[in-house]
């Protein structure tokens, strides 16, 4: 039982790390990337594994209320998108459709 | 580990947000930048100061920033010439600020003079005192009574500042700044669609 936990631990440090190297790699997409979308996507990468980073983190740490935290990090990071998409589409955040209650976010 | 990682990553994010010209990526690097410290803030047990960072840092002020990209141009003009007597003002003022932080308690120090001076008294004495189970409870509404008022007054006083500038009835619009808001595209194709009635119309009583 010891080393089926001690197993599991490990896998999520495992886990951890592989996480940490991939946001690495989305960060330096972010930094470089010559598009708008490389950015838009890199950030949202960058966000969602975050999410994912506190998850695993929380089974690492003991505390899988975690969980609860990363939901909220996904709803923000949701926000967050649809924002900057709607920013690239219409170059505003409100009043972009005909009518005054189209564009609304 | 983690926490190393995280700081590694907002340092770079930061360097770059100094050098990036392009506005879009600036504001985009900035709401990475603050989910990063948001992490980190959660890493280090501050779970309360990273749910505000997430949501005000990485959620709402990257959509003002961007609202008010909407408004302004899109790239920073960028002037090349190094300015010496800021970077060492800079360099002074973070160096007295990491010579404050020696004075400061160990992170986690159990004999630090927070956990030490008001805590105690407060983890023991709190439910004979005032009442409620939940100690945060208490403090937050006997102990510090006087600074909760105020702070409820702040909040109150910003959401009815907010209401006043955004509030409005559906379907009544604020006409002017409608006008104003509006796609130039929009405007061009309505007005197409003007001339082409006005045209069919002809067209009919001929």
């Amino acid at each position: 039982m010891n080393l089926f936990v001690e197993i599991f631990s490990n896998m999520f440090a495992a886990a951890a790390l592989a996480v940490l190297v991939s946001m690495a790699l989305a960060l330096f997409r972010a930094f470089i990337g010559p598009t708008v979308f490389d950015r838009i996507l890199a950030v949202n990468t960058t966000g969602t594994l975050t999410v994912v980073l506190i998850a695993v983190y929380g089974f690492l740490d003991g505390r899988p209320e975690f969980l609860d935290i990363a939901l909220l990090y996904a709803l923000i990071n949701f926000i967050g998108t649809v924002a900057v998409t709607k920013y690239v589409k219409f170059e505003s955040q409100g009043f972009s459709g005909k009518a005054p209650s189209d564009g609304d976010l | 580990m983690i926490a190393i990682a995280l700081l590694l990553f907002m340092a770079a994010s930061a360097f770059w947000l100094v050098r990036l010209r392009n506005l879009f990526a600036v504001v985009m690097l900035s709401g990475v930048y603050s989910l990063f410290a948001a992490a980190l803030y959660l890493v280090m047990d501050a779970v309360d100061v990273a749910f505000t960072e997430a949501a005000v840092g990485a959620g709402i002020s990257t959509v003002l920033m961007l609202s008010t990209l909407a408004l302004t141009s899109r790239t920073e003009k960028s002037h090349n010439k190094l300015s010496v007597m800021p970077l060492l003002l800079v360099f002074i003022t973070g160096g007295v600020l990491v010579y404050g932080t020696f004075d400061m308690p160990r992170y986690g120090d159990i004999n630090a003079p927070i956990h030490q001076h008001v805590a105690n008294h407060y983890i023991e004495k709190s439910a004979a005192e005032v009442g409620p189970p939940n100690i945060v409870t208490s403090i937050l509404a006997s102990y510090r009574g006087f600074d909760t008022l105020g702070e409820t007054a702040v909040v109150f006083t910003a959401a009815i500042g907010v209401l006043a500038i955004l509030g409005r009835v559906k379907g009544q619009g604020m006409s002017t700044s409608r006008v104003a808001y509006r796609r130039k595209e929009d405007v061009e194709e309505e007005n197409k669609e003007d001339d082409k009635a006005v045209s069919d119309k002809k067209e009919t009583t001929s």
